[in-house]
């Protein structure tokens, strides 16, 4: 205030304060050895692994799903020939909130945003002449998770595919579902008892199987800024642990298959700090909160996605540019598999091209840039540890809050479910995304394209072609199935469902028996919904 | 820097199962910082809930965001369910999302009276609804 002259402190994109320089005196308080360390060691700031990219390059992972499972299945071909070595499904809003397609809240969204699945036929489609057993498979479903998760074992099971070869990942994190993302199916309580089944009968049956992809990217998505990001992300993996722990599995036998699942924004030195804070918190969590004893357990993994919401409509070449930077970011950050989000995506689900460029995008950074020659390069950076000091710091603030609102041995655990009732959880992000919008608006925040830099004329791109056609077939698919299974065995399947549910036992084997009697997910979901009853939004903003 | 009070009554919501609600609830926030009433009814909604609910709450304003590609379907029911309810001609109807350029015309068309694809500033919404909403309920009379 006394020097109108001196310049204003610059902030991260999230608020954090950056100084002009800086140097040793900012990590006065750091001890190397304690906080950062070596990468592979405790507390794992500088990655999970010892060798990092020297050892395995991190895994292409581009999302992918549309139509009907055929369509989707040529599409992972297509991918898979292209340089992919990984299998991301994504499901439509139908199948995300578990209704059939001919349901008629799914009316014009059957295969629209990802692909239609309504039974294990299905399934069974989208995996067509793909080795189960060799390609690593991420099914990105939450509240029904439990009923595609089903599907898959029971698809696996014919192909006589031995569970225990499986690899791969099911998000399952229905807790963010209430604040990010937003296909929720049942209430909070319910669906935390169901990510809790999956965690329990897969370290007991599916042990190579990551049970729970711990996701701030819709989070990040739905308007929050990093520290929340971070903060909600760490605070909901705590109140799974804690699910668990009550279910009376060992730490140690449920932890290590935990992963968590990133955004990565503009700002790359903050992304970077918060992928090592994040390390850094769970590692020590783990270790002296929950008392885990294997380094597995205390290590913590991540898939990133570059956000789609930093994408624009104007000038969408410029996205390419946007998603390299992040991609950086995300690499820089040591992540172990990555998606970079299609430049056309402020318009449709991304094209073929757009898709292409992603993975070359990804080659580029693996082959050409340089940077993954060394293990975690930034690392003693006066400025990338002072911020993942500060975010740490600010991160924590949050998780203190959460665990106020709960009580008890497992205060994050209740913790969690207050702050979902309440809306705390959502309306903080809500404010993120205001704020953030406004300061676009008024240009402080500077988007090429956009705020500023604006060029004359629209490009015009070539889209997804989506083929309208496609929700008549897969409704036709879905009459068929329900055509040829026996109805009897259909409704003694779903009435031990029910029972199940009733008697709070784990739902897996009855959801197995159900898929298997060629049940609907629909009609599994709608049993599950006459028990726990339907989640409503509660419309806050 | 909230405005005063202007008597514009809007009801926003999401059709379908879309669970893209970031823009809406930005939207819902500043419609109100300027001055207006906001109902906001959440998600998966259906046409004919918001019809009714614009009819209950005698709004000037519907607005639909829709980010699931499925506007197409979803608006022509709706702009049927608010002729049926005779309330078509009195009800401002705005739509927003990932709306391609093509579609925009055969929107217009159906009665939407302003379409805004995503990265549409909320002033444009705020101005394109003070210089519609006439009736003289706009401002107070002293």
């Amino acid at each position: 205030m006394t020097d109108g002259m001196k310049e204003q402190p610059k902030r991260s994109l999230s608020g954090l304060k950056v100084k002009p320089v800086y140097t040793p005196d900012d990590l006065a308080n750091t001890d190397f050895a304690r906080d950062v360390g070596q990468p592979g060691e405790f507390p794992f700031t500088r990655g999970p692994y010892p060798n990092m990219y020297l050892g395995r390059l991190w895994t292409r992972r581009q999302i992918a799903g549309f139509g009907t499972a055929q369509a989707t299945n040529e599409r992972y071909r297509f991918l898979l020939d292209h340089g992919q070595n990984g299998i991301s499904t994504d499901f439509d809003h139908p199948t995300l909130t578990g209704y059939d397609s001919d349901h008629e809240l799914a009316e014009g969204e059957v295969g629209r945003l990802g692909v239609a699945i309504d039974s294990v036929r299905d399934m069974d489609d989208l995996f067509l002449d793909i080795p189960l057993d060799q390609v690593s498979v991420s099914l990105t479903i939450n509240h029904p998770a439990i009923v595609l998760m089903g599907m898959f074992l029971s698809v696996s099971e014919q192909r006589g595919v031995d569970w225990g070869k499986l690899r791969g990942t099911v998000q399952n994190d229905s807790l963010k579902e209430f604040h990010g993302q937003k296909t929720f199916a049942l209430g909070p309580g319910p669906s935390l008892k169901l990510t809790t089944d999956i965690v329990e009968f897969c370290t007991n049956h599916v042990p190579n199987w990551y049970t729970i992809s711990i996701s701030g990217y819709h989070i990040r998505e739905s308007g929050s800024d990093a520290v929340q990001e971070l903060a909600f992300t760490i605070a909901q993996g705590m109140a799974y642990v804690e699910s668990a722990l009550e279910r009376g599995l060992p730490v140690d036998s449920f932890a290590p298959r935990l992963s968590f699942f990133f955004g990565c924004h503009n700002d790359v030195f903050e992304e970077v700090a918060k992928y090592r804070a994040a390390r850094r918190m769970w590692a020590r969590i783990m270790k002296d909160r929950y008392k885990a004893s294997k380094p597995e357990s205390m290590r913590l993994r991540f898939h990133t996605q570059t956000l789609g919401s930093t994408l624009m409509r104007q000038d969408p070449q410029n996205n390419i540019a946007r998603g390299t930077l992040q991609a950086l970011a995300a690499v820089l950050g040591g992540t172990q598999s990555l998606h970079v989000s299609g430049y056309d995506e402020a318009f449709d689900i991304p094209s073929e091209e757009a898709m292409r460029m992603s993975l070359a995008t990804q080659l580029i950074l693996s082959h050409e840039s340089g940077v993954t020659n060394t293990v975690d390069p930034l690392a003693g950076s006066y400025f990338v540890e002072s911020m993942t000091n500060d975010i740490e710091e600010a991160a924590w603030q949050y998780i203190g809050k959460i665990e106020a609102m709960g009580s008890g041995v497992y205060p994050m655990k209740s913790g969690i479910l207050s702050a979902i009732d309440s809306s705390y959880i959502e309306l903080e992000i809500a404010r993120s995304a205001y704020e953030y919008q406004l300061c676009m608006e008024r240009g402080e925040q500077v988007v090429v394209g956009l705020n500023r830099y604006q060029s004359e004329g629209t490009q015009k791109l070539e889209l997804f072609q989506f083929d309208p056609e496609e929700e008549e077939w897969q409704k036709g698919r879905l009459i068929e199935t329900r055509g040829g299974r026996s109805p009897a065995e259909v409704k003694s399947a779903l009435s031990s469902l029910k029972q199940a549910a009733r008697d709070d036992k784990n739902l897996m084997p009855p959801v197995l028996e159900a898929v298997g009697a060629l049940a609907t997910e629909g009609e599994i979901l709608d049993t599950m919904r006459d028990v726990y009853g339907e989640y409503v939004d509660p419309g806050v903003f | 820097m909230a405005t005063q009070s202007t008597n514009i009554k809007v009801l926003l919501a999401k059709l379908g199962l879309d669970g893209h609600d970031r823009g809406i609830k930005v939207i819902a926030r500043a419609m109100r910082d300027a001055g207006m009433e906001v109902v906001y009814m959440g998600m998966r909604v259906t046409p004919d809930q918001v019809a009714q609910t614009a009819l209950q709450e005698d709004v000037d304003v519907v607005g639909i965001s829709i980010l699931s590609g499925a506007h197409m379907r979803l608006i022509s029911r709706l702009t049927k369910a608010l002729q049926e309810l005779d309330i078509a001609d009195d009800t401002i109807l705005m739509v927003g999302g990932t709306i391609p350029e093509d579609d925009v015309e055969p929107l217009e068309k159906m009665g939407v009276r302003g379409v805004f694809p995503v990265g549409s500033f909320t002033t444009s919404m705020t101005e394109f609804i003070f210089q519609n909403v006439s009736r003289g309920r706009s401002a107070p009379q002293l």
